[in-house]
């Protein structure tokens, strides 16, 4: 694994926002949940603030994102309004979808998010798809597609790398390796006793990062997407991550040991790097990123909370798009 | 005017596409080298070049899903599957991403593809090989099935399909390709979603699609020897579906038979019926008789097969049993 980088100050609080950002949001969404706010499906990025805020510090606004069914984190480190998203979580009209997506399916379009996927692994084509359609285009546009290790076992990885592979797309294929696919251990699930070999098998250039460090996931994205940019082909990253919630909002956990959750939760990257920047003498920063975000998320619940739901007849609207 | 093969219909409107339109493109399982594996689009590699008319590897879900995302980023991506059963290998690309991407973004994203298909029942090529999936996909809400019978439908409806904003699923047929039909040589289009009646007659009304059509209207012909007038209408697009036109020919003749290729169960004629008779009831003189393949995996041997799908003379005994009865 790649070693986090020396700090960079300015970077390290931009990272301390976006993973502070996300945290204090699934936090709110957890009490919206059990206050009966939100409902259906619900898949909390607790845990992994590290991947999608080192991933998205690296992108390029007019890259293509595709991601899963938990990704919040991924939205909002993208950008994407949290009033927004908030208020789509709750089905508002004022939600990214007007309340037609929901938790799992994630779009805005201004910000490239091109949606979460919430059948495992059904981003992955899409994905070559997009990178495809710059790619004749010619238009400098990278496809981030991001996974996890639940759709290591679906065919649809496999023959999105040997398309991507095949014809030099820029794609960059990110698998958050959480260790579970739901309740099944990756190991229990997966044969390859080395993942990064697949698709190295491929042609795909590699690397292996520590998922619970902001600065060293920002590296490995940085050194992917500049290889999908430059022309020569896809690029794979593996984080590993480590969910500190279930899989969903319903989860008792009861396939984890609690010493593991322990384990696992003395690495969370947010006290990580927010020590990181203390010893730094960042304390007054940290400090007030922590009220920035709380603001900014009580807004966001305030905003969903006083939106509308939308009128009924709604539900008929865009099944077809209309002709010009 | 100008005849052409139901293959020389799709084969020119495609390369018409890729002349025209920069954005559009063609990928597929031998569509390029090979020529096509029903000789579609023989020679056009050599003209467009490998990046607009593109062999793919066998593999269904991710070129299927590719071409989705290649739409997604404002590309008019052709796609062909060599067999409409290949399509089960791609189904969650088609029925949860391509159908649903508009409705689920609140209309951000639009998915501009067309997915063609070739139905192969009648080939001898045993049951899997003979999947029909028109019928499944048509009750998808997000989909347009397009199912054209001869090639002056072809020439019109895929010139509508390759500019419409939605993921359209055009079904061909390998028994239609080598059939002819006089084709205008100006320049037209057919809007999704308008059925044909495609011959007049004030006794019994026949519906059909695809290669039923050219059968229906056999045994239109063959009737009309006896003294019975059908009246045939071609769905021609299954979604939208035209019921309008449908109604009106069963009210004008009081008596409906709806002919479909595929087995019966679940087909598309079973709605079509429902909607003849919520909408036609009081006009029917009889009840809708459906003249379907039979329930049962397509067997391979050539009598078997045949006997498993409708002929034209399984119209004919329908014909004259719904007027005897």
């Amino acid at each position: 694994m790649a070693n986090s980088p020396s700090l960079d100050i300015p970077i390290a609080l931009a990272l301390y926002r976006r993973m502070s950002l996300i945290r204090r949001f699934e936090e709110r969404v957890s009490e919206l949940y059990k206050q009966g706010k939100i409902s259906g499906f619900l898949h909390l990025y607790i845990g992994e603030e590290a991947v999608a805020s080192g991933v998205f510090s690296a992108l390029a606004p007019q890259d293509y994102v595709v991601s899963h069914y938990r990704a919040h984190g991924h939205a909002l480190a993208r950008g994407v309004d949290p009033n927004r998203l908030m208020a789509e979580l709750c089905g508002k009209e004022t939600g990214t979808s007007q309340g037609k997506g929901g938790s799992m399916h994630i779009f805005d379009t201004s910000k490239g998010f091109l949606g979460g996927y919430a059948i495992v692994g059904g981003m992955l084509p899409i994905a070559a798809g997009l990178a495809l359609g710059a790619k004749l285009n010619g238009e400098d546009r990278v496809a981030l597609a991001i996974f996890g290790d639940g759709a290591l076992n679906e065919g649809e990885l496999w023959e999105s790398m040997n398309l991507a592979s095949l014809w030099g797309l820029p794609v960059v294929f990110l698998l958050e390796n959480n260790g579970y696919g739901m309740g099944t251990a990756t190991k229990r699930a997966c044969a390859l006793q080395e993942i990064r070999r697949a698709p190295e098998l491929y042609g795909i250039k590699t690397e292996v990062v520590d998922g619970m460090d902001a600065l060293a996931v920002r590296e490995a994205a940085l050194r992917a997407i500049s290889q999908a940019r430059s022309g020569k082909g896809p690029a794979f990253i593996e984080a590993i991550c480590y969910r500190f919630q279930g899989h969903s909002i319903t989860d008792q956990l009861l396939y984890r040991e609690r010493a593991e959750e322990e384990e696992w939760k003395l690495r969370d990257p947010i006290a990580k790097l927010g020590n990181q920047l203390e010893d730094a003498g960042m304390k007054v920063e940290i400090d007030t990123i922590a009220q920035e975000v709380a603001k900014t998320v009580d807004e966001a619940a305030a905003f969903a909370d006083t939106s509308q739901w939308a009128p009924e007849q709604s539900m008929y609207d865009h099944v077809f798009a209309e002709a010009e | 005017m100008p005849t052409l093969s139901y293959r020389e219909a799709m084969g020119k409107v495609l390369r018409e596409a890729l002349d025209n339109d920069p954005k559009v493109f063609l990928m597929g399982e031998d569509v390029g080298r090979y020529g096509g594996p029903y000789a579609v689009t023989a020679g056009f590699q050599a003209i467009y070049g490998e990046d607009r008319v593109r062999d793919t590897p066998i593999s269904e879900s991710g070129f299927v899903g590719c071409g989705i995302g290649a739409a997604m980023a404002g590309m008019r991506p052709v796609v062909e599957l060599m067999i409409s059963a290949f399509s089960l290998l791609a189904l969650d690309q088609i029925v949860n991403n391509a159908a649903k991407l508009h409705y689920m973004s609140a209309g951000q994203i639009t998915v501009p593809v067309v997915i063609r298909m070739v139905n192969a029942v009648g080939s001898q090529a045993g049951a899997p090989h003979s999947v029909s999936v028109e019928s499944w996909l048509a009750s998808v809400p997000g989909l347009k099935v397009v199912c054209p019978a001869t090639p002056r439908d072809a020439v019109g409806l895929f010139r509508s399909a390759i500019k419409d904003k939605n993921p359209v699923i055009f079904v061909e047929h390998a028994l239609l390709y080598k059939s002819e039909g006089e084709v205008p040589d100006q320049h037209y289009e057919i809007p999704l979603g308008q059925a044909e009646v495609k011959r007049q007659g004030d006794d019994v009304t026949i519906v059909a699609y695809l290669r039923m059509v050219p059968v229906a209207l056999d045994a239109a012909e063959q009737l009309a020897s006896q003294g019975v007038q059908c009246e045939v209408v071609d769905l021609r697009s299954l979604s939208p579906l035209d019921i309008d036109t449908v109604v009106s020919s069963a009210k004008k003749t009081g008596r409906c038979i709806i002919v479909e290729e595929t087995n019966r169960t679940g087909a598309f004629g079973a709605e079509v019926a429902a909607q003849v008779y919520s909408r036609a009831f009081d006009s029917l003189d009889g009840e809708i008789v459906r003249v379907a393949g039979a329930d049962v995996p397509t067997p391979f041997a050539r009598h078997l097969e045949l006997a498993s799908v409708p002929s034209q003379e399984d119209v004919v005994t329908a014909v004259q049993s719904i007027l005897q009865g």
